[in-house]
């Protein structure tokens, strides 16, 4: 069955008939036409989904925006006296806001000097490095077929180690920094490491056992953060010492700028995972254990082994990325440090579809919305809480294509019906 | 003819499989290892002469109950050798390759918990309020038995939800918002299910409808649900708390005589309407999941969904329904949070209890009482935690905490029996 | 019931499953659907049975025409199906799966479970089925599971019982006893059609035959017609239902299996202390009903399965100590059971498939790094000489049909040398083409001296490959037989009776199967 025979199908889904139609005229017919087909041309590409969830979660973003501002509440008050003033005002509300996302998230031309506007992206960067080295991690896992929700509790075991490494201990300048991105790595990979065993030894679904340890990790550090042996602060305060100077990633730009040498660390790791899955024998393995573990096991490939290494490598990464955020942003653990890093780099993975170069721009984007996010909330009031929403709109429709193209009334990319493909996956079943 | 020679084949394989089946000593030597804790830490450790005194009332109670006090070295002696005395007894069942009964366990951990407490409490001159403990158990587990009967009910016809932890929260908030705008708590409990059913709707649009992966559909439900109810909660909410989110309580209904039962009388039959819900509803579940219908289709649908379509059962149609239904119990149970506490709503106030309610799901392997008594047994360890921080113990709370999840991924690793999903469990349907 | 199909055309997409098909079926007949893998059979009993609506045509129920919008309306026009994959389930008991769909309820919907247990008793009585309604379906063997589905369709009074290559499953007598339930049924009123691709079948049950191929009725036959006729009609072309080959020139033994056990993940003995050897230039072919320890052997000669004791050596090295991997990298070609489980990865491309087993070693990998070109270019070189059927090796192997997966398999396989071959059916699932190459290919690596294990439960392709037989029964090996060792006495071994018993019974008692034979190789003669 080829593409071409397909294309000249009848058409049967609503979808199609809502594009196709049926003019009259023989020109129009074939204008039409070509719409159609670059149409069916513009949703088979994947990031023009991903462009259109962003504007739907805009869209939901900025009616959420609307309501609930007072003002316009007012104004929906006396509607319908007059019903231009809720429209302004809806509109100068969402405008401010998204507009102050923006020069929080990209580039500020309100700001007074050159440096100041241009340092919005560079915050972008700064709250995108974590996202990355930890949507890295997770991606990994997806591309291996395993679901790793335990980016928070890695990251936390990074910056646990990393931290106590980085304020406890005395070393020269370079040599201290390594050890503590090392200890980050190790905190993270023993983190994963105990889903991967559990999962290669046991059979555990490494689901739940990571989201069991997520929680761990969150009362382990509570616990530390009240010992004096750990915090070295001398107070009482549930949190630690700053990391030595020698421990810290070096900003790039100079003072007024945060951005740190973890975005280097994160172009690196996003080569490093492309390299691995792609180019490596090791790469090739986990990508064949993701598609089909027991050809996988036929062949030869230690799948146990691989399990663990998946979660371990993973683990490792969400560590890097929590160390990088200690060692560049943070300098103190602090009970709530990881945030919400562990889940915002699932969505992140998930809209990079789990490739290396799409979770660096996903991370990029969604650092962009948190650094535009703290902005909008100092200047507008909007509470940051719309990144959130934002962002999981973002996924679901990612995440669901069909959706996307029914909102906008796109074709299939294939032309053919959903319950089409369905009988023709059953005709090859049959045919098999 | 051939059925013979079947029959006659078959005997001595049994035989042979039945002598190699390994003797399986996991369980008899953890409880070797705990009945060494009891008498090497609880016992031995327990300073002679003190006593560990406990309340038995209520301290609302009407007749005052004396507190119980006993001699902390020697009861923990006591309860140590009869600790030791049933781990000896599970060695001696693995070796002769029999089960022990299912009071084996319960018997064990609660003397056990018994030492533990005797041990804790001993010679530091606070009391162990248990009928308060007891009471905060139950209250804690509440969110957690509605959870796990959404998250069996889901599973069973092979929906992964992980997004309980949303509708719990989505319940709480609506029920607050609800009970606050008309001034009546009974309000939030009929608006509550709603929430969690919305939730649950997107959850069968997404999984049911586009056929995307249930876990992941489910962790960003879970951001939706923060985001907007965080969103609303620092706009609309705090602009006008006194409308939007002013307390309000479901008021308590003692169930006459029960309720005088000493210690689980106050415990468990002086409780809001919203407890009284919880025990129908597990108990329902309960007879309807493995004795009616709706259960066996159920069943069928989440264990072989294409069986169930061709005996004319409508797959997705099933899904759909029961994971709608099963988040309406879901955003009941938030409504504890709020409502059936007397609180106004508060960001992310279901601190991840939706996620416990998952495990206690898994730890009762997708039965209504098994996943009701892991939510207990879950609950009972955190509010002894609650309660050993107070009275200050040698144990860290943060180690009582943590407990839920740590039996949960040894459940899971398989260190306590296999447990086993329903087959088709987050496996969506296509004809 | 008179069932009556009248051009019913069934297509997926550009394809046409099912092309005008006319079939009458009688009331009390059994009528046997005969067509080759993907011929189209089981689409149209599934359009039948209402799973899929046809594109044209009509189906009649005694001359009404009928439209089926799901299982639901079959069944309720009298209408039973007993699929080719039992559609029962697992952990539940045979009563609750008998119910199903059809529940006897009291009141607020809680099911009255003894009505239930009495219905099912009546009707296992009735047919003189041992079943009981408490037993968990996983815990019954799979003759017991295709009884209980059978009462399930008896319960809803099917009228017309569809049954889907019942006897894939079964062993020569457990085939024995269905053809008598079906004589049972056919006398009690009951239409059956019976959809088969085994020729022997049809001729000793069947009243009357209809053929089909790729997707339309070809012709109709009695059952007295021959084999050959009906495999020329079913296949389109003159058709030699056994491979040439010369007798192998056996060397020295070469793989020794001595003692072994395995256990499952529960400790059950899934393999009893199985022993066997095969010579150089040999192929020693099992045979055994599915289930009775046949894949597992398989799996503990490539060491994905441990064995709790016994040896397997290769040419005097010991196996067990062996990785999977470095077992692969010693010379063993390993052709798994289950092609789209074990063999190939979908989503994969061919070339990727081509060096699953060998991705990490010389040359497709230099060190950790992938060399793409050289795995290109053998993928290229091995599927063209395996004349694999595709568009370029770049694209994903799931758009190749099941033959053709099999091909780049056996290419990958047969790619390295091997110093022994292991397959488990190899031709499952593919139409009589490929069967041929396959079993051609096969022969040619025994010819080249390569000591080969074809594990099989078509006795066809047994007896087609075999130098010698191994039967296995309940995870041991019932006896090691000649090649020419007919097949009543194989199939009696198959059912666990020792190889000189079954000589004994076979000679005093013939199978139905074993009587269609003779008494057209009568006629044939005569």
């Amino acid at each position: 069955m080829s593409e071409q025979n397909e294309k000249t199908q009848p058409k049967e889904s609503a979808a199609d008939s809502s594009a196709e139609g049926s003019p009259p005229g023989a020109a129009l017919k074939e204008a039409e036409g070509r719409l159609h087909h670059a149409l069916r041309e513009l949703s088979q590409t994947s990031w023009v989904i991903s462009l259109l969830a962003v504007v739907v979660a805009l869209a939901v973003g900025g009616l959420l925006i609307i309501a609930a501002h007072p003002q316009v509440q007012s104004t929906a008050s006396y509607f319908f006296a007059r019903p231009a003033d809720f429209f302004t005002t809806s509109f100068q509300v969402v405008r401010d806001a998204y507009s102050s996302l923006f020069r929080g998230a990209v580039y500020d031309w309100q700001a007074p000097t050159l440096q100041r506007s241009i340092r919005p992206i560079t915050e972008t960067l700064v709250y995108a490095v974590p996202l990355i080295l930890a949507g890295l991690g997770i991606a990994i896992g997806f591309r291996s077929g395993m679901l790793n929700i335990g980016g928070q509790g890695q990251i936390i075991l990074g910056v646990t180690f990393a931290g106590f490494i980085g304020y406890a201990m005395d070393l020269p300048v370079g040599a201290h920094l390594l050890l503590a991105l090392m200890g980050g790595i190790l905190g993270g990979a023993i983190w994963g490491g105990i889903a991967g065993v559990l999962k290669a030894r046991t059979g555990a679904n490494e689901v739940i056992v990571t989201i069991m340890l997520n929680n761990i990790a969150l009362y382990l550090l509570a616990w530390l953060l009240r010992q004096q042996w750990f915090v070295q602060t001398g107070s009482n305060q549930p949190q630690s010492s700053p990391v030595e100077e020698s421990a810290r990633l070096f900003t790039l730009f100079g003072a007024g700028f945060r951005l740190h040498a973890g975005i280097i660390l994160a172009i690196a790791a996003t080569f490093f995972v492309w390299w691995l899955m792609e180019r490596s024998t090791l790469g090739f393995e986990l990508r064949a254990i993701g598609e089909n573990p027991d050809a996988a096991r036929t062949a030869g490939v230690n799948v146990a082994k691989a399990t663990a290494l998946v979660l371990i490598i993973g683990g490792a990464l969400c560590g890097l990325g929590g160390a990088a955020h200690l060692l560049g942003t943070e300098y103190r653990i602090t009970a709530g440090i990881a945030g919400t890093i562990g889940f915002d780099a699932i969505t992140v993975a998930l809209l990079g579809r789990s490739k290396p170069l799409g979770t660096f721009l996903a991370g990029v984007l969604f650092g962009g919305l948190k650094a535009g996010g703290v902005l909008m909330q100092a200047q507008t009031g909007t509470p940051i809480d719309i990144v959130l929403v934002l962002q999981s709109v973002i996924v679901l429709l990612i995440a669901a294509p069909p959706l996307v193209r029914a909102i906008f009334f796109l074709p299939r990319p294939d032309g053919r019906s959903r319950s089409r493909r369905r009988r023709e996956k059953q005709a090859e079943e049959v045919a098999a | 003819m051939s059925t013979e020679t079947v029959a006659v084949h078959a005997e001595p394989l049994e035989e042979a499989s039945s002598t190699l089946k390994p003797v399986n000593l996991k369980f008899p030597i953890t409880y070797a290892v705990m009945a060494m804790v009891a008498l090497g830490v609880f016992a031995l450790f327990s300073p002679a002469g003190a006593v560990t005194r406990f309340r038995l009332g209520a301290p609302t109670d009407f007749i005052e109950i004396p507190l119980a006090e006993v001699p902390a070295a020697p009861t923990n002696w006591v309860l140590g050798a009869a600790l030791a005395a049933l781990a000896v007894l599970a060695f001696v069942r693995a070796y002769q390759r029999k089960r022990l009964g299912r009071w084996h366990p319960v018997l064990f951990g609660v003397l056990f918990v018994a030492a533990f407490l005797v041990w804790a409490g001993a010679d530091r001159g606070a009391v162990i309020p248990l009928v308060t403990m007891l009471t905060g158990a139950l209250a804690l587990s509440v969110p957690l038995i509605f959870g796990a009967m959404c998250g069996l009910v889901g599973e069973r016809t092979g929906v992964i939800n992980i997004a309980i932890e949303g509708q719990l929260l989505a319940g709480a908030f609506l029920a607050a918002v609800a009970a606050s705008v008309f001034v009546n708590a009974y309000v939030g409990l009929v608006a509550a299910p709603i929430a969690g059913a919305l939730v649950g709707a997107l959850l069968v649009v997404f999984a049911v409808k586009y056929q995307v992966n249930q876990i992941i559909v489910g962790v960003v439900l879970n951001v939706l649900v923060i985001g907007l109810t965080s969103f609303l909660f620092s706009t609309v909410l705090t602009q006008n708390s006194q409308l939007w989110n002013a307390r309000q309580q479901l008021p308590r209904l003692p169930v006459p005589v029960l309720s005088e039962i000493p210690i689980i009388g106050p415990v468990l039959f002086n409780q809001t309407i919203l407890v009284y819900l919880m025990y129908v509803i597990v108990a329902l579940l309960y007879v309807f999941l493995f004795r009616s219908r709706w259960g066996l289709r159920v069943r069928a649908v989440g264990e072989h969904p294409k069986a169930a379509d061709t005996v004319g059962i409508n797959v997705n149609r099933t899904r759909t329904i029961n994971v709608i239904f099963a988040g309406a119990i879901a955003g009941l149970g938030g409504a504890f949070f709020t409502v059936g506490q007397g609180l106004a709503f508060g960001q992310e106030m279901s601190a991840g209890q939706g996620f416990i309610a998952l495990a206690a799901m898994i730890l009762g392997r997708w039965n209504p009482l098994g996943a009701m008594f892991a939510a207990l047994l879950f609950g009972f360890s955190t509010s002894l935690g609650n309660t050993l921080s107070t009275i200050g113990t040698p144990v860290p709370s943060e180690v009582l905490l943590m407990l839920p999840y740590i039996i949960t991924i040894f459940a899971v690793a398989g260190f306590v029996g296999r447990v086993r999903p329903p087959a088709a469990n987050g496996e969506p349907y296509v004809k | 019931m008179k069932l009556q199909l009248k051009g019913v055309t069934k297509r997926f997409g550009t394809f046409t499953a099912n092309d005008q098909i006319d079939l009458t079926v009688e009331p009390g007949e059994i009528h046997a659907l005969l067509g080759e893998n993907g011929a189209g059979k089981s689409t149209l009993m599934n359009t039948i049975y209402g799973l899929y609506s046809p594109d044209e045509g009509q189906i009649l129920l005694d001359d009404q025409p009928v439209t089926f919008n799901g299982p639901g309306d079959a069944v309720a026009a009298g209408i039973g199906m007993v699929h080719q994959h039992f559609m029962l389930i697992p952990v539940f008991t045979v009563t609750e799966s008998v119910v199903l769909g059809y529940e006897p309820t009291k009141a607020a919907g809680i099911l009255n479970f003894e009505q239930a247990r009495q219905k099912v008793l009546e009707i296992s009585s009735r047919f003189g089925f041992d079943v009981d309604p408490d037993a968990r379906v996983e815990d019954l063997p799979v003759g017991a599971q295709q009884r209980v589905e059978i009462i399930k369709a008896l319960s809803r009074e099917a009228k017309v019982l569809i049954l889907d290559e019942p006897t894939a499953v079964l062993t020569p007598q457990e085939t024995d006893e269905l053809i008598a339930i079906m004589r049972q049924l056919k006398e009690a009123g009951t239409s059956i059609v019976f959809i088969t691709h085994k020729l022997r079948e049809v001729r000793a049950i069947a009243d009357r035959i209809t053929v089909i191929r790729r997707g339309k009725v070809v012709g109709e036959a009695t059952p007295q017609s021959t084999e050959t006729k009906l495999a020329s009609l079913m296949v389109g072309r003159q058709v030699s239902l056994t491979t040439d080959k010369e007798p192998g020139q056996t060397g020295e033994v070469s793989l020794t299996v001595d003692d072994l056990t395995v256990l499952d993940s529960a400790g059950k003995i899934v393999l009893d202390h199985v022993s066997l050897d095969i010579r150089r230039g040999e192929i020693l072919a099992v045979a055994g009903v599915d289930g009775n320890g046949q894949t597992e052997l398989s799996e503990a000669i490539l060491g994905i399965r441990h064995a709790a004791s016994g040896t397997i050596t290769l040419d005097g090295q010991d196996l067990k100590k062996l990785t999977v991997k470095e077992r692969l990298a010693a010379g063993l070609g390993f052709v798994p059971e289950d092609r789209s489980t074990d063999g190939v990865i979908a989503g994969f491309s061919i070339t990727e498939n081509f060096v699953l087993d060998m991705y990490d070693r010389a040359p497709y990998a230099k060190g950790v790094v992938m060399q793409h070109q050289a795995m290109r270019e053998a993928a290229e070189k091995q599927t063209a000489r395996f004349d694999v059927r595709m568009g370029t090796v770049d694209d994903p192997i799931s758009t190749l049909s099941g033959g053709n997966q099999q091909k780049v398999v056996l290419a990958r396989e047969m790619s390295r040398d091997l110093r022994l071959f292991v397959a488990s059916q190899p031709t499952r699932g593919l139409d009589v083409g490929s069967i041929e190459f396959v079993h051609r290919t096969i022969i040619e690596e025994r010819d080249k001296g390569t000591p080969c294990l074809v594990i099989s439960t078509e006795l066809d392709e047994v007896l087609n490959l075999a130098d010698r037989i191994a039967v296995m029964y309940r995870g041991r090996i019932v006896g090691i037989v000649p090649a020419d060792t007919s097949r009543d006495v194989l199939g009696l071994m198959m059912a666990g009776v020792p190889a000189e018993e079954a000589q004994e019974q076979a000679a005093a008692h013939q199978t139905a199967l074993g009587e269609a034979d003779e008494l057209a190789e009568e006629k044939e003669q005569a």
